[in-house]
């Protein structure tokens, strides 16, 4: 079969790799229809991510049509649409049972590699290097979804791909964001990033209740986007000091709650963002958290800071003194997949949400080195890519 | 999750030497290991592993033993007993009954299902059992067992009987966590430390990282228990190493 593989920093080939096989009482194989590339796919192609190897099979954002499934799969038909989680879990152990699904005990066959990282392992992932477990990832014709009996979620045929597709990552992501900010009515919330999971954690914020949402980006048809279509009020910080302005806009008191849905690779005009840009060119930092510090300073008292965005590694010069002295709850961590897919799918099937309005770029699996750095760049207005397989993008 | 705890305790005194002497054998041994692998040709390597015994000297405080080790046909107790004997401590937690888990590990001819380097258990009866492990080329390392202490769902004793190739004994606890939601499985297990050739044998079977060992055994145990299988991104055959 055709896959995008990873072959080194900013070097991704679409290549024939071998077809995936049932390994697994519990597995299935899934003709993909549609898949994406997701921003944390580029902390990959940036090389942020270690134990990536040649010719890794990337990507994390798929749907498809089984086409095989394992003996104790009773879930599962051959012929079922489904979108696929991210995320991997049995659905047995402790976490599971108590939702806790993106730390799921039994699914990573290389725990050993991010305990001696993390202490602990969470989940595997579907590709996200050799230490999230190292499965074969969904930019590719073909996957096999380990514990298909517990992850994939059956579609409706009323509903496209392009409807549906995100439910395998940045929908609940967004969702998850806005959900750990309890947000309470009359809440305003800030959004740093107004990248696919920043949209819909701003979507999200607004179905929770929030009164106001504002949204922090420098990306002008990114800002226009959240304005126009989640009517955010939208500040561009290379035009205003963002942490004067959000003062101001509530009264002085701070945003109720903030959402940093950009991670690792922040972008910023203040000296604390030129210095995190020093220190990681030179590999004397793992992360530039810039947007992060600047969400924690800017929260009100008491305030919650939500984290979707992805952090890898030791932060540097991290405000936790501020945090601490403002009673901040941070909130974070992969997403608990399996817990909001259902519901969302409820929400787009009412209509509530129609989540393809991100998508900038239709395109073949053949163009993905291309798109790789149109998206890492952010030429051409380019905010999601979905890549059809088939090659009728 | 777990509780680590592996004690390697000083090498028994009658056969050790002082800190000087040790230190000496240990830099001797360095400047002759560093000074024939410099060489980079045969005669300098042979130079350099000529100089492994003092250095294990330095290290160990003992000559390394040839030929045949008479304390693995000795009493288990008297090889493993006081200092001697590497311990192990590695505990999992499982959301399965503990009567379950017990059954399961009762059943001694299941443990090569979860622990690797085992290639069968057999079951003679009367708590005796015969363990046949992978061996260094395709060869097995044998021993039998006897279980000396049992209590239905809460505690399994075992130690090798003379005459096997290994000297080993241990114990699995079994309690109930979390208000009785949760079982917890803990193995204390005691082999003789590497030396002569039982301890070459020991070291092929069980790493040289042993309690990294037994806590993916535990691992392993636990996806098999609660998951029905073990995760795998490939095909086993073709997964790649990653060290």
């Amino acid at each position: 079969m055709r896959a995008v593989c990873y072959h080194g920093k900013e070097d991704v080939r679409v290549e024939t790799v071998p077809d995936p096989k049932i390994l697994n009482p519990r597995d299935a194989i899934v003709k993909i229809t549609a898949t994406a590339i997701c921003g944390s796919d580029l902390h990959i192609y940036d090389g942020y991510i270690p134990t990536m190897e040649k010719g890794d099979v990337l990507g994390h954002e798929f749907m498809g049509e089984v086409v095989e499934v394992g003996r104790d799969n009773n879930k599962l038909r051959v012929g079922d649409r489904v979108v696929v989680p991210f995320t991997i879990a049995c659905g047995n152990c402790f976490f599971c049972k108590e939702q806790l699904w993106s730390l799921c005990d039994n699914s990573n066959p290389n725990a050993w590699m991010l305990e001696k990282i993390t202490g602990f392992s969470g989940s595997a992932l579907f590709w996200y290097s050799h230490m999230y477990g190292g499965y074969p990832g969904g930019q590719a014709e073909y996957a096999r979804v380990p514990f298909a009996d517990v992850g994939p979620l059956r579609v409706p045929t009323s509903l496209s791909d392009e409807q549906v597709l995100f439910l395998s990552d940045i929908l609940p992501t967004g969702y998850m964001a806005a959900e750990n900010c309890h947000i309470q009515p009359g809440d305003t919330v800030a959004v740093w990033g107004c990248g696919p999971v920043g949209q819909f954690a701003i979507q999200s914020a607004f179905l929770l209740g929030a009164e106001r949402v504002i949204a922090i980006d420098r990306v002008p048809e990114r800002l226009a986007l959240a304005a126009a279509h989640s009517r955010a009020e939208v500040l561009n910080y290379s035009d205003v000091d963002v942490a004067e302005t959000l003062r101001a806009m509530t009264g002085g008191q701070g945003p109720d709650a903030c959402i940093d849905a950009v991670g690792l690779e922040a972008h910023g005009t203040t000296l604390d963002a030129w210095y995190d840009v020093a220190k990681t060119s030179m590999y004397m930092a793992t992360d530039r958290t810039h947007a992060l510090r600047q969400a924690i300073s800017c929260c009100r008292k008491g305030g919650t800071v939500s984290i979707p965005g992805v952090y890898g590694g030791l932060l540097d010069k991290f405000p936790l003194g501020a945090a601490f002295a403002k009673g901040l709850t941070l909130k974070m961590g992969q997403t608990h997949m399996h817990r909001y897919m259902p519901g969302l799918l409820d929400r787009i099937e009412r209509g509530e949400i129609d989540p393809s309005f991100i998508i900038t770029h239709r395109v073949t699996l053949d163009d993905a080195p291309k798109m790789y750095r149109v998206f890492r760049d952010k030429r051409d207005a380019c905010i999601k890519v979905v890549m059809k397989p088939d090659g009728r993008a | 999750m777990r509780n680590l705890q592996t004690t390697v305790p000083p090498t028994a005194h009658r056969a050790s030497i002082g800190a000087l002497e040790r230190v000496a054998a240990l830099t001797t041994a360095t400047a002759v290991v560093a000074y024939g692998l410099s060489r980079r040709n045969l005669p300098g390597v042979c130079l350099a592993a000529a100089a492994t015994p003092l250095a294990y000297r330095g290290l160990s405080g003992e000559w390394p033993r040839v030929g045949h080790d008479h304390s693995s046909r000795g009493i288990t107790r008297a090889a493993l007993g006081g200092r001697r004997g590497v311990h192990v401590r590695e505990s999992i937690r499982l959301e399965k009954p503990i009567d379950e888990v017990y059954r399961f590990w009762r059943n001694l001819e299941n443990l090569p299902q979860f622990m690797n380097y085992l290639d069968a258990v057999i079951d003679l009866g009367n708590g005796r059992s015969r363990w046949v492990a992978k061996g260094p080329a395709g060869t097995h390392v044998k021993w039998e067992a006897e279980i000396i202490n049992e209590v239905e769902n809460q505690v399994i004793g075992w130690q090798s009987l003379p005459g096997g190739d290994v000297t080993t004994a241990g114990s699995v606890n079994f309690d109930t966590a979390r208000r009785g939601r949760s079982t917890q499985v803990s193995v204390h297990f005691q082999y003789t430390p590497p030396a002569g050739r039982a301890g070459a044998l020991i070291a092929t079977v069980f790493g040289r990282e042993p309690s990294q060992t037994v806590r993916e055994d535990l691992r392993r145990l636990k996806q098999l228990l609660e998951a029905g299988e073990f995760p795998h991104a490939t095909s086993p055959d073709e997964t790649r190493k990653l060290r």
